[in-house]
């Protein structure tokens, strides 16, 4: 006898908060450390602030390597990172580790890109007010680019949820392995469905709100 | 006030070394306007940006009330640009920040408590008029209005220099005359010394005592309005105060300069009268220049053999009158 959906809600509940707990974390440090990283890679830029040749070409490289790798691959290569870091490769806890260095070099390269689109003159007319290179970067570079940051925020966000189930397949928890253990282990279809239409609403939501934001910063400036 | 002493400012670029700025040497005074006038590309947003360290000459030295600016430090550099306020073609005005907060900017970098900010802010939109827009964003306001707030927002720390790079180019004729008239009052209100520059030959004309004419990155004829007025051959007096005058084959032609009060003093009609001359008026035109009523004119001399060159030259320079053959 099958497991009804009703009878699959509580396990798809708890798998509903795994997720939660692991995109969570990721997503805050994705953008608090993606936020230093993009920022780091906008003002060292050839046409930066504070341009550095070294740095910019070897962090560059760095962030596109990384990005370059699939998260499957990237998951299994951080194995005894996440070990070292955790104390366990499994688990919802774990997971937290791939997909935040997973999602970091996306993040900041949306970071530069968002930071890239505020016109040269904004910054000038700031330095010659005589502002620091840190004060243009929290009172210039990061407000004048919110619209475009907070769009790139839900992206990222909507991306780690899809790593998510990825993480799951290999023991992460959470609604990528729910749906593994019933949809493909015991090919319970209707229980499969539920999880996916509770994936879809939750990035549907997502980027509504995400949008929503975007919409109202833009609309006062 | 501001000595800027053979200065030049190259780049290289891929194909070859462009000289932007080529050995220019001017000085400003305290409290005066001062013009750079030129095509586009003859080098002034680079010479202007060169005067706050925006760019660093290539050679030659600024000197900014007694400081070399290029010696500062970091740090001393960031407080030294305080005292210098600059305006833009495109205002560069923050789309985050509402008006108070846009000219609150510098007052937050300086470091000046809250309390005191908002009261200067109040202060300065006052001064450029902009008191009700106070919460509004740039981007609901005029292009005009935008060049307001990026005055108040130049004018906050109380700088002694006002630097503006085409600041009214983006803007309609009208607005443009506002703006021209905002600066000059500011000017003399708080005895601020400006130093703008432009394509415009008629914001020169409107507002500056002093001007340069650049060309090819070199500095070509500089000096005081009233001065080139009355300079024969003066290329900036022609620039400033074009006489549209029509060719002509007959008659000796002459190009006189009235600049003073009485430029419209009846010297022709006497001159006619007292030499026994006979001519054609061919163009001219009356203008205030820096204050002053002056007037250019060329005529056509009919019958050179009935008069002496060096005694018309004579008769008119006895009358304040500068001229120069054709
Ligand atoms: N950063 C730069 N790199 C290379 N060439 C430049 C740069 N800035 C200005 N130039 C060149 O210097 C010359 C003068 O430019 P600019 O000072 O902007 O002139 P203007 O403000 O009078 O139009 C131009 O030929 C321009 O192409
Ligand atoms: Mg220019």
């Amino acid at each position: 006898m099958k497991t009804t959906w009703i009878e699959a809600l509580p396990d798809l509940g708890l798998a509903f908060g795994e997720t939660a707990w692991m995109v969570g974390w990721s997503f805050v440090l994705t953008v608090l450390l993606g936020t230093l990283a993009g920022v780091a890679l906008r003002l060292t830029a050839p046409d930066g602030l504070t341009p550095n040749r070294w740095f910019y070409g070897i962090f560059g490289a760095v962030v596109n390597l990384a990005r370059s790798l699939p998260f499957l691959i990237l998951m299994i290569a951080l194995l005894s990172f996440t070990r070292f870091v955790v104390g366990t490769a499994y688990g919802p806890t774990a997971a937290i580790v791939p997909l935040t260095v997973g999602a970091i070099p996306f993040f900041a390269r949306v970071v530069e890109a968002a930071l890239r689109e505020v016109a040269p003159g904004k910054l000038e007319a700031a330095q010659v007010m005589g502002a620091s290179t840190r004060q243009i970067v929290t009172k210039v570079l990061l407000p004048e680019s919110l619209p475009g940051l907070i769009a790139g925020a839900t992206l990222t966000l909507v991306t780690l949820i899809g790593y998510s189930t990825m993480a799951g397949a290999i023991g992460g928890g959470g609604v990528g392995d729910f749906a593994i253990r019933y949809g493909y282990q015991r090919f319970n279809t209707p229980v499969l469905l539920m999880a996916v239409v509770v994936l879809i609403v939750l990035v549907q939501v997502i980027q509504s709100l995400g949008d929503a934001v975007v919409r109202s910063l833009n609309h006062r400036r | 006030m501001i000595v800027v002493d053979h200065v030049t400012k190259t780049y290289a670029t891929k194909t070859a070394e462009v000289r932007a700025v080529d050995d220019v040497s001017l000085t400003v005074e305290a409290g005066e306007i001062f013009g750079i006038l030129g095509r586009s590309g003859a080098g002034k947003t680079t010479l202007l940006r060169c005067l706050n360290l925006l760019e660093r000459p290539t050679s030659g030295t600024i000197t900014i009330a007694g400081t070399d600016f290029a010696a500062l430090s970091a740090s001393e550099l960031r407080r030294a640009r305080q005292k210098i306020g600059m305006i833009f073609q495109h205002f560069n005005l923050l789309n985050a920040r509402t008006v108070a907060d846009n000219v609150a900017f510098p007052l937050e970098v300086a470091g000046v408590p809250k309390a005191e900010r908002s009261t200067r802010v109040a202060e300065l939109l006052e001064l450029v008029g902009l008191t009700d827009r106070a919460g509004s964003y740039p981007s609901q306001l005029s292009g005009g209005q935008k060049q307001r707030v990026g005055i108040a927002r130049a004018l906050a720390s109380h700088p002694t220099v006002l630097l503006c790079d085409e600041a009214t180019s983006a803007l309609d004729p009208a607005t443009t005359e506002q703006i021209l008239d905002l600066i000059k009052d500011i000017n003399l209100k708080m005895g601020l010394t400006v130093v703008l520059i432009t394509h415009e030959s008629e914001v020169v004309r409107r507002i500056c005592d002093s001007a340069v004419l650049m060309e090819d990155g070199r500095v070509v004829e500089q000096g005081h309005l009233i001065d080139l007025m009355r300079t024969p051959g003066s290329r900036l007096a022609e620039l400033l105060l074009p006489i549209n005058a029509a060719p002509t084959e007959t008659g000796r032609v002459l190009t006189l300069s009235f600049a003073h009060d009485d430029a419209d003093a009846p010297v022709l009609s006497h001159l006619v009268r007292d030499l026994g001359i006979d001519l054609n008026i061919l163009g001219g035109s009356v203008e205030i220049v820096a204050g002053h009523k002056v007037g250019r004119l060329k005529v056509a001399l009919t019958h050179p053999d009935s008069f002496e060159e060096h005694e018309v030259e004579r008769y008119l320079a006895e009358r304040g009158v500068a001229v120069s053959w054709a």
